[in-house]
C-alpha cells in the first residue's frame, strides 16, 4: 500500500465510524530524542489517527513561539533530518502503524536532496509530506518525486486564499488538504475563528479530498467543534507545550486523550459531505 | 580577481520572469496565507509603475524631501594616496535619513498609501538604516509603523533605535535565533502573516518572495540612473566618461543592484559587489555567501531561492560582520543570477580591511561612511592601486556612519 493509500484508508475508516481524525504534530528531538519517541507512543495509545512528524529548522517562519522554541531546542540537541527519518524507522519497528506525514520547511529538504529525501522518507515509513513554505507552483521537483514514491503532497490553504488559489492548490493536493484556521502562525488560541465554516465550504466546492483544520486548537471542546465540520483535527503547539512541561509524557497523554475524544465523538453533521 | 568578458546576447531586462525567477533563483517560497498578498502587491506595483501621476508624486518627494539627486564626489585625496584609478563616490549618505534605504522605503510606503487599501507597515532592520528610512516615510505619510529588530542589533545600533522612536515608530525587539537581521525578518513575516488584511510588509532589500526583489531593485535604480548621467557630465562633477569599475557593498544587495542596474548593458563597465568577510572566510565567521564553498550553497531562506550560508543539514548558518547591515545569510537572487551570467563579480572585505577603508575615507575625504559602505572602500584600497591613473572607479557610498561611531570607538578607539 502506498503512503497516499494508507492516508486515504484512515479517512475512509473514520468516515464509516462517523468520526474525525485526531492528527497530532510533534517536534522530533524535543524535549530530547528518547522523549520524542515516547511522545509518539503516548499519542498512539491516546488514539492518534495520523501524525505530523516535525523536522526542526532554524528559521520556522510559519510557527509561533511554542514550536519555535521546541524546534530550536531539538536543533541544539543535535537533531538532523537523517535522525528524524531514523526515529520514524524505529517507531515503525516498535509497531506504530498510523500514517506519518513529515512536516519540514523547504531548505532542509533541498539540502538533503529532494529526490533522495523522498526516497529515504518513503523507505523509512513516511506517508506524506507537508512543506509550509513550498506552495504548489514552486514544487516542480518534489511533487513528481512524491508521486513516484506514492507519498501524499499535502498543501495548505488559508482563510485569505482566493478561489483561484484554492483551485490551484487542491489540484495538486493528495491525501488531505490542510486548512489553516486563522491568518497567522501556529500556536494555541482561546477561540476558534467564527468564519471557519464559511472557509471550509469554499474549499469543499473545489475538492472531494478530506479536509483537516489546524492552527490554534488546544482543547477537547475545540476539537469536537472542528470535527463537526471537517475530517481531521490537527493539534501542534498545545501538545508540544505539554511535552515540554514538568509532567511531560503524562501531560501529553491527558491532553491527547481529551483531544482524541473530542475529535472522535463528533457526529458527522450536515455540514460534511456524505 | 578574474576578469570575465560579458556576452551581449543576455537580456538583463527580461528578469524576473512571470513567476519571479532570475534563472534558477528567486521565486515565492512563502506560507499560503501570504500568496494573495504577494499577488495584490505585484498588481499594485505594476499599476503604479505605469501610472504617471504616481511616478510624478514619487519623483517630487525624491527631489523635495529626500534631496535627490544625490551628488557625485571626486575623492581626490584618496585617489592620490592610492596612486591608481580615479575614485568617484555616489553620495547616498547625503540622502535624507542617511542612506539609500529611503529610496525604497518611500516608494513602497507611497505605493501602499495610494494603491493598496492598507493602513499599517511592518519592517525589519539590521543596521537600523532601513528601519529609520521606513519610520521616516511612515511619519511623512501618516502611516502606523512597527519595526522588528534583533536585540543584538539594537545594542550595537542604539542611536538608530532612538531615531525610529522619535519618528513615532514602535521598535519591537527580537530575541529568537541569532537575534539579528534574519530573526527580525522572521518576526516581521510572522506579524505580516497574522495581520495581512491591514498590513504591508515593507521589506528593505532585494530579497524575499517575488515581487520584492524586482520592486526594490526598481526603486533603488534611481541611484544608478543619476550616476550614469553624472559620470558622463563634467558639469555634474563627473569625469566625463563611464567608469571602468563600479564597487558596492552587498548584504541583501539593494544598493549594489541600484547602482549596477542602469549600467548592465555597458559591457566595458565591470561590476563588483563586496560581501562581508567578517573575521575571514576560513573560520566561518562572516557573511560572504559567494566566497565560502563550504557554507554558501543554493538554498531557500525567507521566501527566495539564492545562495545561502547553511550547514550540511540545511540549517541556516550564523553570520558575522562588523556591520549589522551586511550580517545576513542570503543574498538577493538577482545577484546570484548576474554572477552566473558573468556580468557581476563578488569579492569580500574583512572587518579589519573595512576599518582601514573607514579610516581612510574619514581622514582623506572628510566623510564618515557607514560600516556597510566602508566594505566597498576597503576593497577599493586594494583595487585602485592595481589600476592605471586614467581609469575610473565609481563607489556607491550607500550610507553615512554616525550610527556606527559606537562600534568603531570600541574597535579602534583605543588606538588613538
Amino acid at each position: 500500500m502506498s503512503g497516499i493509500e494508507r492516508i486515504e484508508q484512515v479517512f475512509r475508516d473514520l468516515k464509516r465510524a462517523e468520526s474525525a481524525a485526531f492528527m497530532p504534530y510533534h517536534a522530533m528531538g524535543y524535549p530530547n530524542r528518547q522523549a520524542s519517541l515516547e511522545v509518539i507512543a503516548a499519542l498512539t495509545e491516546a488514539g492518534a489517527d495520523l501524525f505530523e512528524i516535525g523536522i526542526p529548522h532554524s528559521d520556522p517562519l510559519a510557527d509561533g513561539p511554542t514550536i519555535q522554541s521546541a524546534t530550536y531546542a531539538a536543533l541544539v540537541g543535535g537533531t538532523t533530518v537523517a535522525d528524524c527519518l531514523q526515529m520514524v524507522r524505529e517507531l515503525r519497528a516498535q509497531g506504530v502503524g498510523k500514517p506519518f506525514c513529515a512536516m519540514s520547511y523547504y531548505n532542509p529538504i533541498l539540502a538533503y536532496g529532494e529526490e533522495r529525501f523522498v526516497a529515504d522518507a518513503a523507505e523509512a515509513g513516511i506517508d506524506g509530506l507537508i512543506v509550509p513554505d513550498l506552495p504548489p507552483g514552486e514544487s516542480e521537483l518534489l511533487e513528481p518525486a512524491c508521486r513516484q514514491a506514492g507519498l501524499a503532497t499535502i498543501y495548505l490553504l488559508a482563510p485569505t486564499s482566493t478561489e483561484e488559489r484554492i483551485q490551484a492548490v487542491t489540484r495538486h493536493a493528495t491525501g488531505f488538504v490542510y486548512l489553516v484556521s486563522v491568518t497567522g502562525i501556529t500556536g494555541a488560541r482561546e477561540e476558534l475563528p467564527s468564519d471557519l465554516l464559511g472557509f471550509v465550504k469554499r474549499v469543499r466546492r473545489h475538492t472531494d479530498l478530506p479536509l483537516a483544520v489546524g492552527f490554534g486548537i488546544s482543547t477537547g471542546p475545540q476539537a469536537a467543534k472542528v470535527a463537526e465540520i471537517v475530517e481531521g483535527v490537527i493539534v501542534g503547539s498545545a501538545l508540544v507545550k505539554a511535552a515540554g512541561s514538568a509532567s511531560g509524557i503524562a501531560a501529553v497523554r491527558t491532553l491527547a486523550e481529551e483531544l482524541a475524544v473530542g475529535s472522535h465523538t463528533a457526529v458527522a453533521s450536515d455540514q460534511k459531505r456524505q | 580577481m578574474v576578469l570575465t568578458t560579458t556576452s551581449t546576447s543576455v537580456n538583463y531586462r527580461a528578469v524576473p520572469d512571470e513567476s519571479g525567477r532570475f534563472g534558477p533563483y528567486g521565486g515565492k517560497y512563502v506560507p499560503e496565507t501570504l500568496m494573495p498578498a504577494l499577488d495584490e502587491l505585484e498588481e499594485a506595483y505594476l499599476q503604479a509603475r505605469d501610472d504617471g501621476e504616481f511616478m510624478a508624486e514619487l519623483a517630487h518627494l525624491q527631489h523635495t524631501y529626500v534631496g535627490r539627486p544625490t551628488p557625485l564626489t571626486y575623492a581626490r585625496r584618496l585617489s592620490e594616496r592610492l596612486g591608481g584609478a580615479q575614485i568617484y563616490l555616489k553620495r547616498e549618505d547625503l540622502a535624507h535619513s542617511g542612506a539609500h534605504k529611503i529610496n525604497n522605503a518611500l516608494g513602497q510606503a507611497l505605493l501602499m498609501k495610494r494603491k493598496m487599501g492598507k493602513t499599517r507597515i511592518v519592517a525589519e532592520t539590521g543596521a537600523g538604516q532601513h528601519g529609520v528610512a521606513t519610520a521616516t516615510a511612515a511619519a511623512l505619510l501618516g502611516i502606523e509603523c512597527v519595526v522588528y529588530m534583533g536585540i543584538v542589533d539594537m545594542e550595537r545600533q542604539k542611536p538608530n533605535v532612538f531615531r525610529m522612536q522619535l519618528l513615532s515608530t514602535e521598535v519591537r525587539s527580537v530575541d529568537s535565533g541569532s537575534q539579528t537581521l534574519k530573526d527580525a525578518i522572521n518576526e516581521a513575516i510572522r506579524d505580516w502573516v497574522t495581520n495581512v488584511a491591514t498590513t504591508h510588509y515593507l521589506l528593505g532589500s532585494v530579497l524575499g518572495p517575488h515581487p520584492y526583489p524586482a520592486m526594490v531593485r526598481d526603486f533603488q535604480s534611481i541611484i544608478g540612473c543619476e550616476a550614469y548621467s553624472q559620470m558622463q557630465d563634467t558639469a555634474q562633477g563627473g569625469p566625463g566618461r563611464l567608469p571602468d569599475v563600479i564597487v558596492a557593498c552587498v548584504g541583501g544587495g539593494s544598493n549594489a543592484i541600484g547602482i549596477f542596474h542602469p549600467f548592465l548593458e555597458e559591457e566595458t563597465v565591470r561590476l563588483v559587489g563586496v560581501e562581508a568577510g567578517g573575521h575571514g572566510i576560513e573560520g566561518g565567521a562572516h557573511a560572504a555567501r559567494f566566497a565560502d564553498p563550504k557554507l554558501g550553497r543554493l538554498g531557500v531562506l525567507q521566501g527566495t531561492k539564492s545562495y545561502v550560508l547553511q550547514d550540511s543539514d540545511g540549517q541556516i548558518a550564523l553570520t558575522h560582520s562588523i556591520s549589522a547591515g551586511l550580517d545576513y545569510a542570503s543574498v538577493g537572487p538577482e545577484h546570484a543570477w548576474l554572477r552566473d551570467m558573468g556580468r557581476s563579480q563578488y569579492t569580500y572585505c574583512t572587518d579589519a580591511q573595512t576599518l582601514k577603508g573607514f579610516k581612510a575615507l574619514c581622514e582623506l575625504e572628510g566623510i564618515i561612511p557607514a560600516l556597510e559602505s566602508a566594505h566597498a572602500i576597503g576593497h577599493v584600497l586594494e583595487l585602485a592601486p592595481q589600476m592605471a591613473r586614467d581609469q575610473v572607479i565609481l563607489v556607491n557610498l550607500s550610507g553615512r556612519g554616525d550610527k556606527d561611531l559606537g562600534t568603531v570607538m570600541k574597535t579602534v578607539g583605543g588606538e588613538r
